[in-house]
């Protein structure tokens, strides 16, 4: 954190001055470690084992915040009699389909609900389209009651099979496969419990070092299992918080540029599941469930009148039929194999430089030489834009720039001080940033790049009365006067609009399912409640309260803390007098507190719905979680997730060492491209994961930017951290003759790149199973333009995905490290291809 | 700043320190060896300043002449070399801006210009004769012999100052070594002008001066090359310790052969010629020694640490 | 000149002459809390427009700057050290232990095999704004001057380049910079303080470790948080600069380090050399004493 995130760090130490412990949980001593009390090293991909560990340490000591897991989590909840356990299935739950490598999700519903279950074929797609967590955010299909046992003892209640299910997970498994020693381990669990319960909370920060694996969802979900278990959801000073990566990350995903999905998390069509209107609203909404997600459909017209106006009419089902369809797996990665193989003929690159910055630079260039056209617009001459003439694959000969067949056309982009907009950081806060400079030369906004284009393809499609032109043809197009789009203009828009008066909306629950209201981000309306930009709110901490719900806007209705119902007991009164934020004013019949309450205002605890009733009704006065389909947090995900209900642990999909639990060696579902040029290192038990012995992990450091477009060119940055290097421990470097300062190469079956030796005492070996764990770092944001260059650690990666997000494991595989420099020009493919021939991944005829 | 009384201590233990990776901790001199010239030539004109107002006071023609010339011309060399060492040459003016007693260099600065005002009237009026204006041919001699004594008042403040520049700085070996510095730049501008003498016009006067400078130089050397403990050992050792010791053996060479040579107008200019170039490498590698005293940490954090260990045991406090 | 304005505690603006200046303003800088993001050193160059230092792998852990300099006016140092834990100091009863000497060594040199605790130390130096700065002193033109709050500035458009200030430095701080000439060093953002704004790098320093302020409450800040740090067992924690009666009569920008000044590359006990020079040219002056009496002598006894 302290390396990605420092000036969020700031409160890290602040609260150290305070007294509070710091432990940090990472495979190399960083500057976070520095700073940390207790740095705990962990092996590069074993955290489910570790985090696992800690649940069963919870549970097998009591440790859990019982109040509070019976009241708001699913412990209680029955699971139906079909379900199986890795426990039982060797690493596998019930209704793996080794063919599609799909799970039939029926058998891990809840008792008596086998059949609302997601089937196989069903689950094929979500997997195909990465869109099983759109499941869970929706909420299942779960009717509202379900059987329970509140005493916790019924041997199928999910309180009593997760404990079976991480039993196993013991402090002597913990260290065996993370090789953490047994004291620091305990030591991490007794501070984390101590300090969640009713007067203290625990926050949990995670990042990339957590997301970017096959398994990365279901770290997160360990995560999470372990706040909701300890009481830390909901409540002030608890949570599970995502630290973001650009600066309206958050941003891009509420508003997304993620292939499946639309903006509020609504989710992109696709062509058989959701062939008609209807079938795509109750997709969302499921008519039996409760919850918020029941108004679904007003989110959804709203947000097609805000694309198509006066044209989306309630006959034509407000032009859903305009919207495009998903056919299957349009995510990044595969369309990059798609311009290998021809598929892809152009490409708009915006703010991204994948020949540097995604998995495979390989891949990611040669599929960049194979397009007709690329639109590249960026602040600097990037990597992406300049591989047909300066890429590796020219010394290689593998791109000869006079036939790289790519047109490619660069548009300088203004940067953020030179353009007006918001940025949505990671506690989901809308904040206004005003335009500081012009942008120089030709630069222009990506506002006004779109608003253009659009504009002209408009033109030139105005008499045109092709069916597939319409959806174009009918755009709302109107953002002002002037040349540069009025970025506000496009923030009402978004907020959303009552049609019938013209006036901004207030609130996501004023917007209608019958065509009088628009809003192009349901969750964001209200950013321009009362006609006033809330977003550009900048009052002082100092002179407001410690929530300060006047600084900026946070959606969705500017509450700052979600599913905050849970600060308060099931009766309402705050947990603690230190802890209390949300509570039930009896005598004013009302939610009240430091936040917008996240429960309807008046609806009090003790109400318990109807028989039979749905939707928002159908929320008990105790569900703290409304927007889940049963209300509940969830310890076991009785659906939605592609790869299983509960996390286990598998090992990376490279990894040299057997999965010391189960048979089943990786994640069976994550995703993977198995083509020549996507070869993946063997691993544990194949006898040949020798020739990559070592174990290397790549992240961020202080002084670079990711693909390092924004710091690799500005010699104030450069001149930090001038070259590629990697970080050895001495004994590793003893072993293979490394010196310090002296270069080395580190190779897989993809690539081979060169970096100078960093020897550091911050790198130690681990103990795994009895035997040494050499684990290696690299930064990744080195490539061949700026003023520092060096080889990219992304050359050295494969692409192999997590199942539910899509996400690549960039954050652990397997390698060899050689001093002395690569071989360089044709040689160097030579030299990679002894490497696949010994580990057997390529025969001689190149197979 | 010696670190144990300033006592002898020819051998001194390898020191165990801890540093920064081995950086230099003060910042070695930025500095060339322009400056080390500028002292030889600074001192050298302090010397032949001398023999030219001995030679004039005795009524020795030759000596005042040649003490004269050398002395406008060594003037020229170290206002050459001073100026040439400035990163910003052409504002050496800014000197002249202010006199500030705590900056040797100031002082220092002063020094030069008033002694190059009156050496410089001296240095002309040995050339009156060739003037073609009478009044100067008039005027000049009387106000040279003036200004001449004038410039032998200067020229000892003009050869020992720069021991204080070089001492007046956070550079360990030049530091430590205020007390006999000037003593040994005084006895090195004495040996050079003495050299001149004895090359141009050898007699007794130079022959004495020669032994007397060179006996301060060596004397006032050896409490630098050994009084000052691990301080001392940059003179001693590398390169500056051989540059220290030919200029030990050739100012020495030179006294001896001024004494001892004393028939031979070729002996007692060669040893002339010893002296000069001993009083040269005196200053580099008094320089030198100073150079190599701020690249190494250990000259800074030994000695320091030894001090601090020292109040501790009187103060009782750490 | 008062009695005391070459060596011990003064009032550096007052010394100078101002009258009724403003209160002394300096920095604490708290390496308890620095987490090495180096954003004071990018601060620094990007409001002074100090061009790069050139772009060096100098494999001194994550310092690839090196040490302060004419084109780095904050440094930040980084040092990895194998370590022994309170706890391992208690049981010896004798403090702070180390488990090796790495320091003058590059990282990883330490001999290899099981070790305690290991730590990385992070420390922002930079110019210390003595009050009684060995650069100012010995400046022959005037260009290092006293500001009213008590700073040391350079003028650059008086700086020749002499270099002087260079080796009066006991801090190693200012330099000349190459093909420009002159001498450059951190003003303490003197055109941002005298406007009421905080100097750069301490704006920029995300956890508070570069707290400017005025001098005297620094200094009682630093020493409560010293005392908070030994009361969480971190007793190692020491401060370096404060005292007014140190060899240069107390630093305007001092520190809370966690081990000897020396590791992070501060001389243990600088004094300034200004101290010793009405000493020096005593000395001088005897010298040249000797001198004369040498000329006098070598020419006695021969009156023409
Ligand atoms: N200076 C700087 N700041 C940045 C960025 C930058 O490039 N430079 N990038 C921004 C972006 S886009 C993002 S997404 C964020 C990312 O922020 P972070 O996630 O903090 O960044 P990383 O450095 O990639 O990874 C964090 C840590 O994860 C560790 N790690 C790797 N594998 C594992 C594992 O299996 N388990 C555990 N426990 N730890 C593991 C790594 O050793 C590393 O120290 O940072 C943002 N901030
Ligand atoms: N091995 C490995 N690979 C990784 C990671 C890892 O940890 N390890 N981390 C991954 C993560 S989390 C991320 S986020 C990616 C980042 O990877 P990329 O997004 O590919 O890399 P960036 O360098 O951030 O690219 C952003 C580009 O946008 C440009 N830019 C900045 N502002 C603007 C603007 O306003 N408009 C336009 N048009 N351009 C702009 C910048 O100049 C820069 O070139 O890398 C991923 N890759
Ligand atoms: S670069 Fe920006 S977003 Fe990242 S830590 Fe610094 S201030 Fe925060
Ligand atoms: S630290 Fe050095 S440069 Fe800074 S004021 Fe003191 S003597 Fe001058
Ligand atoms: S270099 Fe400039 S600032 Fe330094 S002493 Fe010389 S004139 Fe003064
Ligand atoms: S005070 Fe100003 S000049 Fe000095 S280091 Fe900080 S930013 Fe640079
Ligand atoms: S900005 Fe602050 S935290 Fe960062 S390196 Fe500088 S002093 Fe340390
Ligand atoms: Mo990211």
């Amino acid at each position: 954190m302290a390396e990605a995130h420092p000036v969020g760090f700031q409160w890290v130490i602040e609260a150290k001055k305070r007294g509070a412990k710091i432990i940090h949980i990472d495979p190399r001593f960083t500057r976070t470690s520095a700073l940390a009390h207790t740095f705990v090293p962990v092996r590069a991909g074993a955290d489910i084992a570790f985090l696992g560990g800690v649940i069963n340490y919870i549970l097998s000591n009591e440790k859990d915040f019982r109040e509070y897991v019976l009241a708001y989590t699913n412990a209680s909840m029955l699971v139906s009699e079909d379900f199986q356990d890795t426990e039982e299935l060797d690493g596998l739950f019930s209704g793996f389909d080794p063919e599609t490598r799909a799970y039939d999700q029926s058998s891990w519903q809840y008792a008596g609900q086998q059949d609302h279950g997601q089937e196989e074929g069903e689950s094929h797609v979500d997997r195909e389209t990465a869109s099983g967590l759109e499941q869970e955010s929706h909420g299942p299909p779960i009717p509202a009651d379900v059987p329970r046992d509140p005493t916790l003892q019924d041997p199928r209640c999910v309180y009593q099979v997760l404990k079976r299910h991480y039993a196993r997970y013991t402090p002597e498994v913990v260290e065996q496969l993370c090789g953490v020693p047994r004291e620091k381990f305990l030591e991490v669990c007794e501070a984390w419990t101590a300090n969640s319960n009713r007067e203290r909370t625990t926050a949990l920060v995670y990042s990339v070092g957590w997301t970017q694996h096959s398994v990365g969802v279901q770290y997160i979900r360990t995560g999470a299992i372990i706040q909701l278990l300890l009481g830390n959801m909901g409540r002030p000073g608890g949570g599970v918080m995502a630290l973001r990566g650009h600066a309206s990350i958050q941003g891009s995903t509420d508003i997304p540029t993620l292939f499946n999905l639309l903006p509020g998390y609504l989710p992109m069509p696709h062509f058989q599941q959701h062939e008609t209107f209807d079938q795509w609203i109750d997709a969302i909404r499921h008519p039996e469930q409760k919850g918020f997600w029941a108004d679904a459909k007003a989110y959804a017209v709203s947000l097609l009148k805000s694309y198509w106006g006066d044209a989306a009419t309630e006959e034509n089902d407000y032009g859903y039929g305009w919207l495009p369809r998903l056919t299957g797996d349009h995510g990044t990665y595969q369309q990059v194999l798609d311009m290998i193989d021809g598929k892809v003929k152009g490409y708009f690159l915006l703010g991204q430089n994948p020949a540097v910055g995604s998995a495979h630079g390989r891949a990611q260039r040669l599929g960049m030489a194979n397009l007709d056209w690329l639109v590249v617009r960026d602040l600097f001459m990037i990597e992406s834009a300049t591989f047909w003439k300066n890429g590796p694959e020219v010394a290689t000969g593998e791109i000869v720039p006079e036939q790289c067949k790519t047109e490619v056309f660069f548009m300088p982009a203004a940067s953020h001080a030179e353009k007006e907009g918001t940025f949505t950081q990671t506690q989901r806060m809308l904040q206004w940033r005003e335009k500081a400079v012009d942008p120089p030369g030709d630069a222009r906004s990506e506002l006004w790049f779109f608003y253009h284009l659009g504009r002209r393809i408009r033109e030139r499609l105005r008499d045109s009365d092709r069916a597939r032109d319409a959806a174009v043809k009918n755009l709302t197009w109107d953002y002002g006067s002037s040349d540069e789009p009025d970025a506000e203009l496009v923030l009402k828009e978004i907020n959303g609009y009552d049609l019938r008066t013209g006036d901004l909306l207030g609130s996501y629950t004023q917007m209608k399912p019958d065509g009088s209201t628009s809003g192009g981000c349901w969750i964001y309306t209200g950013v321009y409640a009362d006609g006033v930009n809330q977003a550009a709110r900048r009052k002082p901490g100092s002179e407001q309260s410690y929530v300060a719900p006047e600084w900026g806007w946070v959606w969705p209705a500017n509450r700052r803390t979600l599913y905050n119902r849970a600060s308060a007991d099931p009766d309402g009164k705050p947990w603690s007098e230190r802890k209390k934020y949300v509570w039930w004013d009896a005598g004013k019949g009302e939610w009240t507190g430091d936040d917008v309450p996240d429960f309807e205002k008046t609806k009090p605890p003790s109400y318990r719905p109807p028989e039979g009733s749905t939707g928002v009704a159908a929320i008990s006065g105790d569900d703290a979680f409304i927007m889940q389909g049963d209300g509940k947090g969830w310890l076991y995900a009785p659906s939605g997730l592609i790869d299983g209900p509960m996390p286990t642990h598998y090992e990376p999909a490279e990894s040299g060492v057997r999965n010391p639990l189960y048979g089943q060696q990786a994640n069976p579902t994550r995703k993977v491209y198995d083509r020549t040029d996507n070869l993946t290192n063997p691993s544990a038990p194949d006898s040949r994961a020798a020739v990559f012995p070592y174990v290397f992990s790549t992240s961020r450091l202080t002084e670079h930017h990711t693909a390092g477009g924004m710091s690799r060119q500005l010699p104030y940055l450069s001149e930090l951290q001038p070259e590629m290097f990697v970080e050895v421990s001495p004994q590793l470097a003893a072993e293979r003759g490394l010196t310090h300062l002296g270069w080395a190469h580190i190779v897989t079956a993809r690539a081979a790149i060169e970096a100078r030796v960093m020897i550091t005492d911050r790198l130690r070996p681990l103990r795994i199973e009895g035997r040494t764990v050499h684990q290696i770092w690299m930064p990744y944001h080195w490539g061949g333009e700026g003023v520092v260059t060096g080889d990219s650690a992304n050359d050295l990666i494969g692409i192999t995905l997590d199942p539910n997000v899509l996400i690549q494991e960039s954050k652990v595989g397997t390698c060899d490290i050689r001093a002395g420099r690569r071989p360089s020009g044709p040689g160097l493919l030579a030299y990679v291809r002894g490497y696949r021939l010994r580990a057997g991944l390529e025969d001689e005829s190149g197979k | 700043m010696s670190p144990r009384g300033g006592g002898d201590r020819s051998m001194v233990p390898e020191a165990e320190f801890r540093s920064y990776y081995g950086r230099p901790i003060v910042r070695p001199p930025v500095w060339t060896h322009d400056i080390a010239s500028y002292l030889f030539t600074g001192g050298l004109a302090a010397g032949s300043a001398l023999l030219a107002a001995g030679g004039q006071a005795t009524g020795d023609a030759t000596l005042r002449r040649v003490g004269r010339t050398v002395t406008l011309g060594a003037l020229g060399a170290s206002t050459y070399f001073l100026i040439i060492d400035l990163g910003r040459p052409e504002r050496f003016h800014h000197m002249l801006r202010v006199a500030k007693p705590t900056s040797p260099m100031s002082m220092g600065t002063w020094i030069l210009a008033s002694f190059g005002g009156v050496a410089a009237v001296a240095g002309a009026a040995e050339f009156a004769p060739l003037l073609p204006s009478r009044l100067l041919r008039r005027v000049l001699p009387p106000a040279g012999d003036a200004a001449g004594y004038g410039a032998a008042v200067l020229a000892p403040a003009l050869a020992t100052y720069t021991a204080v520049l070089f001492a007046d700085t956070a550079v360990p070996s030049w530091n430590a070594v205020h007390p006999e510095l000037p003593f040994m730049f005084a006895g090195s501008a004495l040996a050079s002008g003495a050299g001149v003498g004895l090359i141009a016009a050898p007699g007794k006067p130079a022959r004495r001066m020669a032994v007397l400078g060179a006996a301060m130089e060596l004397a006032a050397g050896h409490r630098v090359e050994h009084g000052h403990g691990l301080l001392s050992e940059p003179y001693r050792q590398g390169r500056p310790g051989k540059l220290l010791q030919a200029a030990r053996l050739l100012t020495a060479a030179g006294a001896a052969g001024a004494v001892l040579g004393r028939r031979s107008r070729a002996v007692s200019a060669l040893s002339g010629l010893a002296l000069l170039a001993g009083s040269a490498l005196t200053r580099f590698g008094v320089f030198e020694a100073g150079v190599v005293s701020a690249k190494d940490p250990k000259y800074t954090v030994v000695p320091q640490r030894e001090r601090l260990a020292a109040k501790t045991e009187v103060t009782g406090q750490p | 000149m008062g009695s005391n304005s070459l060596y011990g505690p003064i009032d550096p603006a007052t010394d100078a002459g101002y009258v009724d200046p403003p209160p002394r303003m300096g920095f604490f800088t708290d390496t308890s809390v620095c987490i090495g993001c180096k954003a004071c050193e990018v601060a620094c160059k990007e409001w002074n427009l100090v061009p790069d230092d050139g772009f060096n792998l100098l494999g001194h852990s994550y310092d690839n700057t090196g040490g302060l300099s004419a084109n780095s006016w904050r440094h930040v140092a980084f040092v990895e050290q194998p370590f022994a834990g309170d706890a391992l100091a208690e049981a010896a009863g004798t403090g702070t232990q180390f488990l090796g000497m790495p320091l003058s060594d590059l990282p990883g040199k330490a001999t290899p095999g099981p070790r305690g605790d290991f730590r990385w130390l992070m420390m922002s130096n930079v110019c210390k704004h003595c009050t009684h700065a060995g650069c100012l002193d010995v400046c022959p033109t005037g260009a290092l001057f006293r500001t009213e709050f008590g700073t040391v500035v350079v003028q650059q458009d008086i700086c020749n380049g002499c270099g002087y200030c260079v080796s009066g430095c006991p801090y190693g701080v200012i330099d000349r910079r190459e093909g420009d000439g002159r001498a450059w060093k951190c003003t303490l953002c003197y055109d941002r303080i005298g406007d009421g704004l905080t100097p750069a790098c301490a704006k920029a320093c995300p956890t508070e470790s570069i707290q400017f302020g005025e001098l005297d409450e620094l200094r009682e800040r630093a020493a409560r948080r010293v005392e908070d740090l030994h009361e969480q067992g971190v007793a190692e924690a020491r401060l370096y600069g404060h005292e007014e009666d140190n060899g240069v009569g107390g630093d305007g920008a001092f520190f809370l380090l966690l081990d000897e000044p020396e590791v992070y590359g501060l001389p243990p006990d600088p004094v300034v050399a200004t101290r010793d020079l009405p000493r020096m040219w005593k000395r001088a002056g005897l010298a040249a004493l000797a001198m004369a009496a040498s000329a006098v002598v070598a020419f006695a006894g021969r009156r023409g």
